[in-house]
């Protein structure tokens, strides 16, 4: 990230970048300020004097969306985007729910007005969502212990937590997952709020290195926050078994943790939105306090509308609205209230039982899809591998993503050779493969782990 | 403060290690204890509390939002015909960083002009953002990253989020004259002054047109001095365009100021929003541009802007923006839409004369004359905040406390209970 120091108020009229056609300088005796196109009368072009921005670098590509434009470059027609993480269908189609479509109409044919929603969001949005997650009736709920507010999806959701964290926990660390999601690391940094990594994927197994895990957690200063995926971990898919969670749970209360989940992915990991809620659901059994950031991308095919929600489970109903007094205060100054469109549409569909099953029916099917395509990967890989290797950490993997264990030189050889587009850290979005490209999938992956280094 | 927290921390260990395995139990401590309730936002607070008051004569002229002669929330006829094409047809896949690159180009024509050379040479950084708010905030943030040591000044008075929002960003504020509380206009002397006393090369903030809250916008005649004076300054002038249309009717005069800076050869910054405009509030639509030198430059600004808008909101919000586009992309449309801001900036124009003819007949000692001056959404009445508190108390009648009326909430059907009240509240002053 390119920052400078640009010099104010300069008096010189020699900029370091001189547009040339547009400005002779020196002893030439020509008119140091000549016409610019646009005017029909000679005035003072301030072009002479350097600019403000002179300094500023070219920000770097984006690590997971750069990888979809340098897909829409490839002309190959074997080409497979792999990238980043948005439900395709068998025939490789983006893919609008139809409870989505019908939640639309339903929106459309009532006429809504489009007023701001208060800055916490839309209220049976809020409710909607909170619901989701814990169960409707839950304790935290019913004794209204939960802070919820509308978020910009998961990363508006995210950056609001964060600032929070700022504010009131000044000096805490946030303790992040190696690896995980590559913007969690742009929120908390902008945020100014430090982070450290635990140890979590471990690329002998291709699995969780869970004592790792623990123990790094364990040896965090008290009171720091632990980010943890809910389910579907991005970008490994590996989670936690349940013994696992209820150990993580223990250790993070024994050390005064606060925990702070990211669920991206509910409903994407098992097809159930309930089981896939199994984690967050421990924690608040325990009474625990801790953050909960939600996202409607990907359940809700919601990508483009920005819908989530940030959660505070906090130990009263006061603390609870103090806290969302507080939230709304960092939201005002960012964006003043969030876009009511998926709002409208998520509180639609969670709102109407028929809809709401109809989801859950939806939910199933896309999260069979992946199931039955990662299964075709492991039978094609397995079939066509004649080395012996194990590759059941596909079947083991879980949600939108499966961490091959390929390395840079490889995941480069899988694009260079086989144009097949994916994240250098061998990351691959299963929901962009089709069960008719399993075996091209298969023999790229089989030529770049045994040939390439 | 790390301290406090940390002895919090160890005593919530000991209270914890008797049992640190349990079923549901209540905290007697919560790591939220220093967390104070936030004070109620001033404007928004305001409907707020207009929503919880039960009085049947109770009166909105608080938020700036439009409403129509009966008092309801309008959606603009373009409006619904864009959505009713647009129905179905959308993948709803993540637009970029920056946007829609279509409702950008649409947007960039209303503020620079249709035929702008700056947009020919592609020499404007523009980005969607999350409406005017989000196109400040992205500025302020830019210029905290990338000119560390500026400040931003800002008129009194001004919009009370841009405070908020330049100091969250954690760019130091400073003010500059703007309001003249005796003519109710401008201090353009005092404006002017603040110019020249800043140090050179300072950041100001501008509203384009129709200030809010006061309503007093430069003459034509005062903008040029101003440009004039930002140029020996080499100040930068960031404009706020959050009324483009609903000050004078006519977008194109309404962007006046910001074209007599582009004239003067100002690289300047702007906020845009369809928020009143185009009526789209709550779907959060708007538009920061910066003019850079080149299109390099452009280019790498741009990136930039992208790179803070990633780790706050990956990418903003589509269904407004696909409004917009479709509207300003359709000839048929967009000349419907200039219809309709028309007759929403003529019906607050028309209260405006009404609510001061009210107040003369009613034999008010003051003058309400800038009541018809001001432009745009608000009056700037010149009430107390205590006179505001009484029209609340006694009247229902809800407004900031800074004495902004919001004209757009007043209606053929209020304005003679609302005049009535004002009276009350000031005949004795």
């Amino acid at each position: 990230m390119a920052s400078s120091m640009i010099s104010l108020g300069s008096t010189s009229l020699l900029p370091r970048d001189i547009n040339k056609d547009k400005l002779k300088l020196g002893t030439s005796g020509s008119n140091p300020f000549p016409r610019t196109k646009s005017l029909s009368r000679v005035t003072m072009s301030v072009a002479a004097k350097p600019s403000r921005f002179e300094g500023i670098t070219m920000a770097p590509p984006d690590p997971i969306l750069g990888v979809s434009e340098a897909f829409k470059a490839d002309t190959n027609e074997l080409k497979l985007n792999l990238g980043v993480g948005a439900y395709r269908t068998e025939e490789l189609q983006p893919y609008v729910l139809n409870v989505v479509q019908k939640a639309e109409n339903l929106m459309l044919e009532r006429g809504d007005n489009k007023e701001y929603l208060p800055i916490e969001g839309l209220a049976a949005f809020n409710k909607a969502t909170a619901e989701l997650l814990f169960g409707a009736g839950h304790p935290v709920i019913k004794e209204q212990k939960v802070a919820t507010i509308q978020g910009l999806s998961g990363t508006g959701s995210l950056r609001l937590a964060a600032a929070l964290i700022e504010r009131y926990f000044p000096g805490a660390k946030v303790l992040i997952s190696a690896p995980t999601w590559g913007n969690h690391k742009n929120i908390f940094n902008d945020a100014k709020v430090p982070w450290s990594e635990y140890r979590y994927y471990d690329p002998k197994t291709i699995g969780l290195d869970f004592d790792g895990m623990i123990q790094d957690i364990k040896e965090a200063p008290e009171g720091s926050f632990i980010l943890l995926h809910g389910c579907a971990h991005n970008p490994t898919g590996i989670d936690p078994t349940p013994e696992q969670w209820v150990k993580i749970a223990d250790v993070i209360q024994e050390k005064n943790h606060i925990p702070f989940f990211d669920v991206a992915y509910q409903g994407f990991a098992s097809g159930s939105l309930d089981e896939d809620a199994a984690s967050v659901r421990l924690f608040a059994e325990r009474g625990m306090e801790f953050f909960v950031a939600q996202s409607y991308s990907k359940n809700l095919g919601l990508y483009a509308e920005r819908i989530g929600a940030i959660n505070v489970v906090c130990s009263s109903a006061d603390a609870a609205t103090r806290v969302k007094s507080q939230l709304k205060r960092i939201a005002r100054p960012m964006y003043s209230n969030p876009p009511v469109h998926g709002a409208r549409i998520v509180a639609n569909v969670v709102g109407d039982a028929a809809m709401f099953g109809e989801w859950k029916a939806e939910m199933e099917m896309m999260a069979g899809r992946i199931k039955t395509v990662r299964q075709e990967l492991y039978d094609s890989l397995v079939s066509k591998d004649e080395s012996g290797k194990d590759w059941s950490f596909i079947l083991k993997q879980i949600g939108m993503f499966s961490f091959t264990g390929l390395n840079k030189a490889q995941s480069d050889n899988m694009t260079n050779k086989w144009h097949v587009y994916m994240t250098k850290d061998g990351r691959i979005s299963l929901a962009g493969l089709s069960m008719a490209k399993c075996e091209y999938l298969a023999d790229a992956i089989i030529d770049s782990y045994h040939n390439v280094s | 403060m790390a301290m406090r927290i940390r002895n919090l921390a160890s005593r919530r260990t000991m209270m914890m290690n008797s049992s640190p395995i349990s079923g549901l139990r209540s905290m007697s401590s919560s790591w939220w204890k220093n967390v104070e309730p936030a004070p109620k936002d001033p404007i928004l607070g305001v409907t707020e509390a207009f929503l919880a008051d039960p009085s049947p004569d109770k009166v909105n002229v608080g938020v700036g939002a439009y409403r129509d002669d009966n008092g309801k929330p309008v959606v603009l006829d373009c409006v619904r015909e864009a959505e009713r094409r647009i129905a179905g047809t959308s993948f709803m896949e993540y637009l970029p960083m920056g946007g829609s690159v279509k409702m950008v180009e649409e947007t960039l024509k209303l503020a620079y002009g249709d035929n702008s050379e700056f947009v020919k040479d592609k020499r404007i950084a523009a980005v969607q953002s999350l409406s005017g708010t989000g196109a400040c905030r992205l500025f302020a943030d830019f210029q905290k990253r990338f000119c560390p040591g500026s400040q931003i000044y800002i008129p009194v008075p001004t919009w009370s989020n841009h405070h908020n929002i330049w100091r969250d960003a954690q760019v130091p504020q400073k003010t500059y004259h703007y309001y003249h509380p005796e003519t109710k206009g401008l201090d353009f002397k005092g404006l002017m002054d603040d110019v020249k006393n800043a140090p050179e090369g300072s950041f100001f903030l501008l509203h384009a047109c129709a200030h809010n809250p006061t309503g007093v916008d430069p003459t034509e005649e005062q903008w040029r001095e101003i440009s004039q004076l930002f140029k020996a300054k080499n100040h930068f002038a960031f404009f706020d365009m959050a009324y483009q249309g609903f000050a004078s009717g006519d977008p194109a005069r309404d962007a006046k100021s910001i074209r007599i800076f582009l004239e003067d050869g100002h690289h300047i910054g702007i906020s845009q929003s369809y928020a009143k405009n185009m009526g789209l509030y709550g779907q959060r639509v708007g538009c920061l541009s910066v003019l850079c030198e080149n299109e390099k430059q452009a280019v790498t600004v741009k990136s930039q802007l992208q790179q803070l808008a990633r780790p706050m909101y990956s990418n903003p919000p589509l269904h407004g923006a696909q409004i917009v586009s479709t509207i300003l992309g359709d000839p048929e449309l967009k000349s419907l839409w200039l219809k309709e801001v028309k007759i929403m900036a003529d019906r607050i124009i028309g209260m405006r004369t009404t609510l001061r003819e009210s107040l003369e007949k009613l034999g008010s000692p003051l003058s309400w004359e800038h009541v018809t001056k001001q432009i745009g959404m608000f009056c700037y009445s010149g009430l107390t905040p205590e006179q505001v508190d009484r029209l609340t108390s006694e009247y229902h009648i809800y407004m900031t406390r800074n004495g902004r009326i919001s004209m757009a909430g007043v209606t053929t059907g209020n304005v003679g209970y609302l005049a009535n009240a004002i009276h009350e509240v000031t005949k004795s002053s």
